[in-house]
């Protein structure tokens, strides 16, 4: 039984924006900065209303662009504050610069990328190329399948963000349109008990400092004054990037643990939090996917096992970790995985499929990998094309070999 | 987690990129190609380098003004701005006329 059942929630019908609105508005969050962009900007319109009505204490800075909106708030998070921005498409590339000093500085913050496809042509739609543009940049990149998991997301990205073991910035994704203008039945939390969640206002995390001969907390005080991240040259550039390879390491167990936090919470729970398989105990073919397509494949395995077929789905939830033992676990023993990108590299494959081959090439017997790139611009991709794929998949495992291992789907020609 | 030995490795520093001393110091003097050298007899005290040097290297003591080669760069901007050129820059390393 969770500690706050449904019945204790209150059920709003909003779209995803909305959700991640109102979880902002519920995490006690001191400033936010943003510059709106299709698909995102129901989020900080939303916000700004509750600014203006006065329902939340928070500082809300109207900035002339993207690259503005980010390095106000990592101002602010330098200044203890605990901030939220949210862009998409062409304003996350717009923010790139400031994305690495972000996760460099170890400023905790929290960013809703609702995922739309990158110029040129100009396209408002969903793909995952805006995200993946950022996949190096040291945020920790989580997805989501549905709106109600943008909310519980959003709350939970702050508490994972804060964590004196974490100390990233993390982005949550969630599909332009399909999420965020779709409207879903939302169970909200009552106020007191997200806070009490986040431990209340955000804690900044200490460090010791040599020339103060003491732990301070990381943040601009001119009581104790620091500076965040004049030159380092080759004498200590490198030893600065270890921990951020450290931090990113033990984020795992932090996901997971916040994940586990929230079941015990809500009842509600996300795989492991890094990734959410289904149906995949003796499956000889699986679908790998990301993002709001994860609800098609759902449904696609459901009906294709009721007919007797032993296919499964994994959900990857945190791309950034990348879940490499997990994935691992569960596909050791699968015979063909189709690997889903809604974003391709030019010249490679789709990010995912990447992440997945690295995760299998040491086993000494692997499935074999396919990688479906579908989707891009906002190409819709309904259950009989991934039913396709399950088909395709089934036959290739029932041969053992292909010889194409690049797919793309829904494309003409 | 204080007083480690140099160069630190990378546990034994502060969170964030934050340096663990001052810029103090860390004397900059080496980078320098042209050691500045002032002409006692040549200067007329009028502060000018002091008020251009960019890394407040130029001293004046209330009787001289002399250079902190602790963090003087060697840009020359100080020799330049002399309105007496009282100021030679003379080659590090190889330098005969010092």
């Amino acid at each position: 039984m969770p500690k706050v059942p449904p019945e204790k929630c209150t059920k709003m019908a909003l779209n995803g924006d909305e959700a991640v609105a109102y979880a902002v508005k519920q995490s006690l969050v001191d400033v936010v900065a943003a510059y709106p962009i299709t698909p995102q900007t129901i989020i900080v319109e939303r916000f700004s209303e509750f600014v203006a009505n006065g329902e939340v204490h928070t500082e809300f800075i109207p900035v002339e662009s993207e690259h503005s909106a980010l390095s106000a708030i990592v101002g602010a998070a330098a200044a203890g504050a605990r901030a939220f921005t949210a862009t998409a498409s062409q304003g996350l590339a717009l923010m790139w610069e400031i994305l690495y000093i972000a996760s460099s500085l170890r400023l905790p913050m929290v960013l809703a990328v609702v995922n739309r496809a990158l110029s040129a042509p100009i396209n408002i739609h969903c793909d995952h190329s805006d995200a993946m543009g950022m996949r190096d940049a040291g945020w920790i990149q989580l997805f989501v399948e549905n709106s109600q998991e943008a909310y519980d997301t959003t709350i939970q990205a702050f508490k994972i963000s804060e964590h004196p073991d974490v100390l990233l910035p993390v982005t949550i994704n969630l599909d332009g349109f399909v999420l965020s203008h779709t409207l879903e039945d939302i169970l909200i939390l009552p106020d007191e008990v997200v806070h009490e969640f986040l431990g209340g206002y955000r804690k900044v995390a200490k460090t010791y400092v040599d020339y103060l001969r003491k732990e301070v907390e990381i943040k601009l005080d001119p009581a104790n004054p620091l500076s965040f991240g004049p030159l380092d040259l080759y004498d200590y550039y490198f030893e600065h990037k270890v921990p951020q390879i450290e931090a990113m390491r033990k984020a795992k167990e932090i996901i997971r643990k916040v994940n586990d936090e929230w079941y015990e919470l809500t009842g509600r729970r996300y795989g492991d939090g890094l990734i959410d398989p289904y149906a995949v105990e003796d499956a000889d073919v699986v679908i790998t996917v990301i993002g709001s397509t994860a609800g098609t494949v759902r449904h696609v395995v459901k009906k294709l096992r009721n007919k007797g077929l032993k296919v499964g789905m994994v959900r990857i939830r945190s791309f950034r970790p990348f879940p490499f033992d997990e994935i691992r676990s569960i596909l050791r023993g699968v015979k063909v995985v189709g690997v889903m990108d809604r974003a391709i590299s030019y010249g490679s494959y789709g990010p995912s499929y990447l992440e997945i081959s690295t995760a299998l090439y040491n086993l000494s017997e692997r499935p074999i990998l396919i990688n479906y790139v579908y989707g891009l611009g906002g190409r819709d991709i309904p259950p009989d094309m991934v039913e396709k794929v399950f088909m395709e998949l089934l036959d290739i495992a029932k041969k053992g070999e292909t010889a194409e291992t690049f797919k793309l789907l829904g494309v003409r020609g | 987690m204080c007083e480690a030995k140099e160069p630190r490795r990378w546990f034994e520093l502060p969170i964030s990129a934050l340096p663990y001393k001052l810029s103090l110091e860390y004397k900059t003097g080496g980078w320098r190609a042209f050691r500045p050298v002032i002409d006692q007899n040549k200067c007329v005290k009028c502060m000018l380098c002091w008020i251009y040097c960019p890394e407040h290297a130029i001293l004046w003591d209330g009787k001289i003004i002399t250079v902190n080669y602790d963090y003087c760069k060697g840009c020359g901007i100080c020799a330049n701005e002399c309105p007496v050129k009282a100021i030679n820059m003379i080659p590090e390393g190889g330098g005969t006329n010092a």
